[in-house]
């Protein structure tokens, strides 16, 4: 399993793997978003978590369809499963490449976007923090979503409409987390709403990515 | 218990060897694509050391038939006998990544398959040279052998193999006949869908027309299956290549 993290991981450093690509949409959301709404910085400043976190889910989205569909169209997503390695570890070692290749990057970076949209200087820790926890739920529920539509060609659309709804519950406690960070609120709430949508979707969303894709190779 | 089911196999005129050794079985099977059946009532075995090739047209699902013995989808009817973590499944895609070497893509399947060494699967198949080319310059005929030698490094006993001559030019063909050889040696078995004649000559032919499920659940013949079965097999086995 281990061997298939680092093929990924290769892969997605190597020329056309869409190491970047998160990272550079993320950017481009963020250095956007002041000149759409205007450079009042308290108006800035109380979006930014906002902003911040769904820059993150929508460059999340961006290379979901990449997870399984390259390994279904050269044969390998076939090999893979009469492999010795069970359909929910190929799975779960996807979605940790994923996540180290698209949101690890994007909690890096994040505090230095946070200065482009005037984030209140006590937020910055919850910041990473909610980023850190979050993300990799939006990889693993990104399998999900990767492994129903993997059989189809131009499945991005239906990809990107399956996964957002099951998207929200992070988006609300993540950026939550930050705003009352921001705000010196009690933070308790969100971060524990947050952590156990985190861990609940990694201890069961595999199975059922791993189910769907058996599904859709038969 | 093995011996058992061949016999009870050769009264329906189907096995016409009866070995102890069987690793892979197939009794009374319907496979479906798109859960519509396309083989039906076939029933084979394979015995260390032995070749079966599969005949038939296109389309008559021989992939199908291939996918459901390597376990990627559900036989619709019939029991597949086989040890568990036996089979090495090889398709018509070869699965290699044109990003990485030759080295990098076997090495990969190596370890996924417990780390065994690459070295002799490459000058098996002819690789050496090419090593550290990235799989996106090989030529068709390379990928193949590429995805040929992944088998070697699987060392998995049972080889079920789709159309694996395809794009191979005479000379890897012969090197390819002569690396099944070698893995029957070993006491392997390959199961294998091929169109051309690989010189095997020891390899026995399974004609898979005879099974077409249309003909027992077509218009002919509304009622379903299993009408009418057991008069075709007969004369399908044990014909040479």
């Amino acid at each position: 399993m281990i061997a298939l993290l680092i093929r990924d991981l290769r892969l997605a450093v190597r020329a056309g793997g869409g190491f970047g690509l998160g990272l550079a949409f993320f950017l481009i959301v963020v250095t956007l978003v002041p000149f759409g709404v205007g450079p009042q910085g308290d108006i800035l400043a109380r979006i930014a978590p906002g902003v911040l976190w769904l820059g993150a889910l929508l460059a999340c989205l961006l290379s979901l369809d990449r997870i399984f569909a390259l390994d279904f169209e050269d044969g390998s997503l076939d090999l893979l499963a009469t492999a010795p390695i069970p359909m929910e570890g190929v799975v779960t070692m996807k979605a940790l490449a994923h996540w180290v290749t698209t949101g690890l990057p994007l909690v890096v970076a994040a505090p230095v976007f946070g200065v482009l949209l005037h984030l209140d200087m006590q937020a910055y820790r919850w910041l990473v923090i909610s980023l850190l926890i979050g993300t990799p739920a939006l990889s693993v529920l990104g399998t999900f979503g990767a492994a129903l539509t993997v059989g189809l060609k131009r499945g991005g659309l239906l990809l990107s409409l399956l996964v957002l709804p099951l998207y929200i519950p992070t988006l609300i406690f993540g950026a939550e987390l930050i705003r009352r960070g921001a705000q010196g609120m009690s933070v308790q709430t969100p971060l524990m709403m947050l952590v156990g949508i985190t861990a609940a979707v990694i201890a069961l969303v595999p199975f059922a990515s791993a189910a769907a894709i058996r599904v859709n190779l038969r | 218990m093995v011996a058992t089911r061949i016999c009870d196999l050769s009264q329906r005129g189907v096995i016409h060897y009866t070995s102890p050794m069987t690793i892979l079985s197939a009794e009374n099977l319907t496979v479906a694509r798109g859960g519509v059946p396309v083989l039906h009532g076939l029933s084979f075995s394979l015995a260390a050391g032995q070749v079966l090739v599969l005949r038939g047209p296109n389309g008559l699902g021989k992939t199908t038939l291939l996918r459901t013995v390597a376990g990627l989808q559900p036989a619709m009817a019939g029991k597949i006998h086989a040890p568990e973590d036996s089979i090495a499944y090889a398709a018509h895609a070869d699965g290699l990544k044109s990003m990485l070497s030759v080295v990098e893509n076997l090495s990969f399947w190596a370890a996924t398959y417990g780390g065994s060494d690459i070295a002799p699967a490459l000058l098996q198949m002819n690789l050496t040279g090419l090593a550290q080319r990235p799989a996106a310059t090989l030529s068709a005929g390379q990928k193949r052998r590429l995805g040929l030698a992944r088998l070697l490094v699987t060392r998995r006993p049972v080889w079920v193999l789709d159309e694996p001559t395809v794009s191979l030019d005479t000379e890897s063909v012969a090197l390819f006949a002569q690396t099944v050889r070698a893995h029957l040696a070993q006491g392997g078995a390959a199961l294998m869908a091929t169109h051309i004649d690989l010189g095997l000559t020891e390899a026995r032919v399974l004609d898979l027309s005879a099974y077409r499920a249309s003909l027992h659940n077509g218009a002919a013949d509304p009622s379903g299956f299993g009408a009418g079965r057991g008069d075709h097999g007969d004369d399908d086995f044990g014909a040479f290549l």
